[in-house]
């Protein structure tokens, strides 16, 4: 491995304590470049998104994390241990491709998970069963009876049975119908309140922008950001949004080129210089302004932008797009 | 899901921060796997799975015994003047008392008249009736015509002339027979077709569980639990807790035909239905003596399918379909055949190189040392032969855990476009390839 990491690496610049710190991971599969010197630093009891286009190295990030996969350069810390498998007691994984046994019950289902983090299994059983009776599922049905939604909570709640520290879900709202889609993000909310750091790759971003405090954009395998959501969305200009009564006249001159309309509606970035040139300059033109509003990006536009930038860099540099 | 994870999920029994010890880990994974394959319809097929072969064995027997039954043994068709005629088959008679089958079936074709002759050969060329050759002349000149094959006849058929021409002693000393269970002879006989047994035995049941152990983690892949296990236990502890697992089962499988054989010996009456066959006390004594013999016959099973399941598995690791799994066993299961007709080759090889390469080479030894079992009494080697496995077996562990490991956790589909040098040079990240 390349940069390694000392203990003072468990803190970050702010003095928080970090689940997880990696610094330049690298991870190449038959000589592609999957994962090119990834830096993260997720704070404990923090909600941490991972976000990517599909293809961009999110799962094979994860994995690495979880010492699932070994990296080819690079060092992290999970919970202040350079392997994250001396740690795996303290971790719940729920990986994207969902999977359980068909002819176990949910009961048994979720007591084998915590039996492999270390939970007895008689524990597990006792405690399985009360996870499913609270979220109104039948403890004793096979799970090859259970509908898909169903399966899938009973692995999330497998996940959780031996009560980790550190929570890595991947892709976990795909496949859950809208109302379970509610509950998952109040349960990890739930976690967080309790202090369990939570991690979660998504390429749907209002989850994201819901529940994250900090995210990690990653595409064709680099982070070109990492930080909080406000500071992702203030990387993007405010949009003015504009309504006028006159379809055209000299106060057209004062909208930026880039501004685009449906009908009178104009959409644009604000402009350097401000609002209040904009507003005089519309004023002075006759628009006849109907309304007008400046709206804040949200984190779906700073994540395109981000992630559209890097993969063009990506192309320019002669690599393959992401898919 | 309740916004709360809902439960007892405090107050339980403090867990320790690191990870699960190996050996737990396997038996986490043996004690789940075990569970499931005792209680699944593979296990009761897994129980049945002798019967199939004694069936057919059995049918294939007694097709061919009654083939055998229904087919007349060749004659000797005699044509001779009326008289030697009589005297021939008179001699033949008495012969085949002393003799038995050595002796030919007699047929007459034709008493001659003197001057008289006969066609042997238009006869033989008719291909008239069953038979092997004529038999022309006179008893102090017989002469016989007959294809290469039975040109053997000439002795016997000299015999019976002979006595006809009361050449040959008419009068034979009663010989008193007394009957014993075995002898030198018999017993390397019956000791080479035990070990023979051993071999047939031991290779079925291996194939079969490898099969199955195969079959259980193509469905784990199906299922795509292995990223859980992956996630949270060592690879080692998945494969030794599948391989323990199916030992398991397979010497519950083992108890349970033994219980059932022991079942069967016990009924009254048994003995006299299968005319004696099931008479333990007939058995010869391998040379190690029973308890010892089916002691290293569990212990070379295990070694045997310990080692075919390693690779099993770890070809199982580097298919992603059913389909692929079946193809790329098949070299394994080819060479495995190989291997066993190669040690059952040196069971007639004792001492011979033959012998000495199968129990050298892993796969064969456990084979070639059960063979050995049964016809030697030399323990010693025994323990040489199972340490020696014993270390194969930790290596084709080892080796098939690293290849599952790096073949199983990449990301993205398995199996795809390899990349030759060139276009890997040309495209250096390719986000693309590996799902994320």
């Amino acid at each position: 491995m390349g940069r390694g990491l000392g203990e003072a690496a468990v803190v970050d610049n702010l003095g928080s304590r970090l689940a997880i710190e990696a610094r330049g991971l690298v991870k190449r599969f038959d000589g592609t470049l999957a994962v090119d010197g990834v830096d993260l630093s997720v704070p404990e009891g923090a909600i941490y998104g991972v976000l990517g286009p599909n293809g961009a190295g999110k799962t094979t990030t994860l994995r690495m994390l979880l010492g699932i996969i070994e990296p080819d350069s690079g060092a992290r810390r999970v919970l202040g241990h350079a392997n994250p498998r001396d740690i795996a007691r303290q971790i719940g994984y729920l990986p994207e491709e969902r999977g359980l046994y068909p002819s176990m019950k949910a009961c048994e289902a979720i007591a084998f998970m915590g039996a492999l983090r270390g939970l007895p299994l008689a524990e597990g059983r006792k405690r399985g069963r009360a996870l499913l009776e609270a979220n109104g599922l039948p403890p004793d049905r096979q799970i090859r009876q259970l509908s898909k939604g169903m399966a899938q909570q009973v692995q999330l709640l497998g996940t959780l049975v031996h009560e980790p520290r550190l929570v890595i879900l991947d892709e976990p709202f795909s496949g859950l119908d809208a109302l379970n889609q509610g509950k998952l993000e109040r349960l990890i909310r739930s976690l967080a309140g309790k202090g369990t750091t939570v991690i979660f790759s998504t390429h749907v971003i209002a989850h994201a922008e819901r529940l994250c405090d900090s995210v990690a954009i990653i595409a064709a395998g680099k982070v070109p950001y990492a930080g909080s959501v406000d500071a992702a969305r203030d990387r993007i200009p405010a949009q003015v949004r504009l309504e006028t009564r006159n379809p055209d006249g000299p106060w057209r001159a004062a909208l930026p080129a880039s501004a685009r309309h449906e009908g009178a509606i104009w959409s644009f970035p604000l402009p350097d210089s401000g609002i209040e040139p904009l507003l005089r300059a519309l004023i002075e033109g006759d628009a006849g302004i109907l309304s007008l509003s400046i709206e804040r990006a949200g984190l779906h536009d700073a994540f395109v932008a981000i992630a559209g930038a890097a993969a063009a860099k990506a192309l320019e540099a002669g690599e393959e797009p992401a898919q | 899901m309740s916004s709360q994870p809902k439960g007892t999920l405090a107050g339980g029994p403090p867990m320790s921060a690191e990870r699960l010890p190996l050996l737990k880990a396997a038996w986490v994974i043996a004690r789940r796997d075990f569970s499931a394959i005792l209680f699944s319809r593979a296990f009761i097929f897994f129980l049945l799975g002798p019967l199939f072969p004694l069936a057919v064995g059995a049918l294939a027997g007694g097709i061919g015994q009654r083939v055998e039954s229904s087919t007349v043994a060749p004659q000797v068709g005699v044509a001779m003047l009326s008289g030697d005629v009589d005297r021939m088959l008179a001699a033949r008679s008495l012969l085949a008392g002393q003799l038995g089958p050595a002796v030919p079936e007699m047929v007459v074709l034709e008493r001659l008249g003197p001057d008289e002759s006969f066609d042997a050969r238009g006869v033989l060329e008719r291909r008239e009736g069953n038979l092997g050759g004529v038999l022309t002349g006179t008893p102090a000149a017989p002469v016989l015509t007959a294809t290469a094959e039975r040109q053997w006849w000439t002795g016997p058929i000299a015999l019976i002339a002979a006595t006809a021409e009361r050449s040959a002693p008419s009068a034979y000393p009663e010989v008193r027979s007394e009957t014993v269970a075995t002898s030198g002879a018999s017993d390397t006989r019956a000791r080479m077709r035990t070990a023979q047994a051993g071999q047939v035995i031991l290779f079925l049941l291996t194939m079969l569980l490898a099969g199955m152990v195969l079959s259980n983690l193509v469905e784990e892949k199906a299922n795509k639990i292995i990223e859980i296990l992956a996630a949270a236990i060592p690879m080692d502890a998945v494969f030794l807790g599948k391989l323990f697992a199916m030992l398991g089962v397979s010497l519950v499988g083992i108890a349970v035909w033994t219980a059932a054989i022991g079942g069967l010996l016990g009924l009254p009456g048994i003995e006299n239905l299968f005319g004696g066959a099931l008479d333990l006390g007939n058995l010869p004594e391998p040379g190690v003596g029973w308890p010892l013999f089916l002691s290293l016959g569990v212990a070379y099973f295990a070694m045997a399918y310990l080692l075919l399941g390693a690779v099993f598995l770890a070809v199982g690791s580097l298919a992603s379909t059913v389909r692929e799994v079946q193809t790329l066993s098949m070299p394994v299961t080819m060479l495995q055949v190989f291997l066993f007709l190669f040690a059952t080759l040196a069971v007639s090889d004792r001492g011979g190189w033959m012998e000495w390469t199968a129990i050298a080479f892993p796969f064969s030894s456990p084979f070639a040392m059960l063979a050995r079992a049964a016809q030697d009494e030399a323990i010693w080697p025994h323990a040489l032969a199972l340490g020696w496995q014993v270390l194969w077996v930790a290596l084709s562990i080892r080796l098939g855990a690293a290849l599952f490991r790096k073949r199983v956790m990449k990301s993205g589909p398995q199996g795809g476009k390899r990349r030759r040098p060139w276009q890997r040079a040309a495209a250096p990240v390719a986000a693309g390839a590996p799902r994320a």
